[in-house]
């Protein structure tokens, strides 16, 4: 018996403002997630992506602003009549109620009254058992999807990690919910299962088609699942964007230096008079006026390249760690005035014993002294 | 190294054995004397062992001389109805004490913390005089009411509640499940452990209470098993002592059966191990 499903609903969210006392934890975080999109918050831990998430629950209603779900205002409600599914981080099972008990919860509670609930009282009801033959058979459609049947009549105390993440799914998916909002699902499984819930959660998430709001600190989780990621940190979005817009458009030093696994290489360097760029051994020219003074060049592990130690325009380091990840060498390098790069560089040849660092001007990032992005675009200019 | 530890155990199983015979003494008294015949009790040659086995006499006395039997009954439906009630207002009160945020609540916790410190012997003459007032005395609900409030269970379930995952709590309320239906369908099959270390405790305070039947029950209808022991001691039954410790070993039967039935649940309970 398929569950007949309902479209998605997109999620609204206009100027939200959260206080506890005089820390500001939310700072008129405005978004719009549209439906059926499968959108990450991410960010360090306290930077709100939890308390945004259990805003839009309903669970830490905001000070300010305004949440629309499907279009519906829902600021009023309390948590169970906005519609939306909750995964939590420690999965949140009721621990005395086997998976089966666990999984019908939600549809008991919104199909039987609360005298069909109660001891004794629900034998007199005529048609609670066909309601609950109803239910059951749903719970058994979902847990056929997350290959959980054979463990319908098991406590949770019982299950393994894996398992409880399952059937936490399962009772977010039997509601059939406008969204389905998830708080760092991921994080109390091991690393190797982690990987397997990643692929297995963006399936589910096709093969729903609902909108996912997931929450996470860790940015390949939410690189490798997301339609569109929101980055955010003190309680705003920095950038929201597809994840190859936040990795190869970073508006700021922060966003830069949160995305990307290693992380960014950031050069301290000085911008001269007619966009001319310099940074240790490095002399750029941008095609558009650059104020000078003071600016920071972001390099991607990869847009450095292996040269000649002492060549013209490049980058003199003095290696000191390297890591052999297989098909590809991480280099760890300082350079005289000790900044740290790291190079990815393939590992087709041995590495050299002394090299520098070419860099590839077109995969460039330039800052501002506040960290902002310039959009320029970057030549090479070899020094004299 | 084995022989140290051989020698240890032996010192700590004959340490605990002393203070099990110790306590397990007064006990055993009572069912030797509950089987030995009146003239050796009050005899000058001591036996450990009694030299007539009297037991059927003395327990036929219990049961039969004074109303033993009734007062077990209005003293089992006196602890039951006060655990019934006790349960039904401490298990929410702890609960809200425990995980509902609202204005006050840190005040009223002191409250409960104060109400531990208060014996019953403070507000019973104030209570005696409002049930006389009432005209309640020498019923069911005078020997009930002043205790269908414990702040030692709200105390000992808000300590309890306290461990509850929030996270499991905020999945019930996304579920749709209301605050009171948390505390009975979520909560309380948690605390059942605490539930029932705390029933122990209210059983056995309440079954062996003489302090507050004596005052407020008058009539034998009323009476129970406490009062009824006492009735072996009155000049007209001539202190048959061996009766006594019969009525004595039958009215304390129940408690120690019943603690062996809960024994293990009763440990986790004051231990405190709540759910994960």
């Amino acid at each position: 018996m398929p569950i007949e499903r309902r479209p998605p609903a997109g999620i609204t969210l206009r100027g939200i403002t959260k206080r506890y006392g005089a820390a500001t934890v939310l700072d008129g975080v405005s978004l719009d997630i549209r439906p059926g999109e499968f959108l990450t918050l991410v960010g360090p831990s306290g930077c709100g992506k939890s308390t945004l998430l259990r805003t839009i629950a309903g669970f830490e209603p905001q000070d300010e602003g305004e949440v629309a779900i499907g279009g519906r205002v829902v600021d009023a409600l309390p948590p169970a009549a906005r519609d939306v599914a909750m995964v939590f981080q420690s999965y949140a099972l009721y621990p005395h109620m086997t998976v089966a008990g666990n999984i019908a919860t939600p549809l008991e509670m919104r199909r039987l009254s609360l005298a069909e609930r109660l001891p004794l009282l629900r034998l007199l009801s005529p048609r609670r058992p066909r309601i609950r033959r109803e239910i059951m058979a749903e719970v058994e459609v979902v847990a056929r999807q997350l290959d959980i049947l054979k463990l319908l009549d098991r406590k949770p105390a019982q299950l393994s990690g894996g398992q409880r993440q399952r059937v936490a799914l399962g009772r977010a998916m039997v509601r059939d919910p406008a969204a389905f909002l998830m708080d760092e699902p991921l994080s109390n499984l091991d690393a190797r299962l982690r990987v397997q819930m990643r692929t297995e959660l963006a399936e589910l998430h096709q093969r729903l088609g609902a909108t996912f709001v997931y929450v996470t600190h860790d940015q390949v989780e939410a690189m490798t699942m997301s339609d569109r990621v929101a980055l955010m940190e003190a309680g705003r979005v920095l950038q929201l964007g597809t994840p190859a817009q936040l990795y190869d458009t970073p508006a700021s030093i922060a966003v830069a230096r949160f995305i990307g696994s290693p992380p960014i290489n950031l050069l301290p360097a000085t911008a001269q008079a007619h966009g001319v760029l310099q940074a240790e051994g490095l002399v750029l020219q941008a095609d558009s006026t650059v104020p000078p003074g003071p600016v920071t060049l972001g390099i991607r592990p990869e847009a450095l390249a292996l040269a000649p130690e002492g060549a013209p325009g490049t980058l003199a380091v003095r290696l000191r760690r390297a890591e052999n990840l297989g098909a590809e060498w991480l280099l760890h390098a300082e350079t005289p005035a000790g900044v740290a790069l790291t190079a990815r560089v393939p590992a087709t040849e041995p590495v050299p014993e002394r090299f520098g660092f070419t860099v590839d001007p077109a995969r460039l990032h330039l800052f501002g002294a506040e960290g902002q992005r310039i959009e320029t675009r970057l030549g090479a200019m070899v020094a004299a | 190294m084995r022989r140290r530890g051989f020698l240890g155990a032996l010192l700590s199983h004959a340490v605990l054995l002393a203070g099990a015979v110790l306590m397990a003494a007064p006990f055993l008294w009572m069912l030797l004397t509950s089987i030995r015949p009146p003239e050796e009790v009050f005899g000058t040659v001591f036996n450990l062992i009694p030299t007539r086995f009297a037991g059927f006499e003395n327990y036929a006395e219990a049961l039969t001389s004074s109303n033993l039997p009734r007062a077990m009954l209005n003293g089992v439906i006196v602890c039951v109805g006060i655990l019934a009630v006790q349960l039904l207002f401490a298990i929410p009160s702890a609960y809200a004490l425990a995980k509902l945020k609202f204005r006050g609540r840190e005040w009223l916790f002191g409250l409960v913390l104060f109400g531990l410190c208060v014996p019953i012997q403070v507000p019973a003459l104030p209570l005696y005089l409002g049930l006389a007032q009432a005209g309640l005395l020498d019923t069911f609900f005078a020997l009930m009411a002043p205790f269908a409030l414990t702040v030692f269970g709200m105390f000992l379930f808000r300590q309890f509640f306290r461990g509850y995952p929030e996270e499991v709590l905020d999945a019930a309320r996304l579920d749709g499940m209301g605050e009171f239906e948390i505390v009975w369908r979520l909560a309380t099959p948690a605390a059942l452990p605490a539930i029932a270390a705390f029933s122990i405790f209210s059983i056995v305070a309440h079954w062996n209470d003489l302090y507050w039947p004596l005052i407020v029950v008058t009539s034998a209808e009323r009476s129970v098993p406490s009062l009824a022991i006492l009735a072996f001691r009155d000049t007209e039954t001539g202190g048959n002592y061996g009766a006594l410790m019969a009525a004595a070993a039958i009215t304390t039967a129940p408690l120690i059966l019943g603690f062996f039935a809960a024994r293990r649940a009763f440990l986790r309970g004051i231990t405190m191990t709540g759910p994960r």
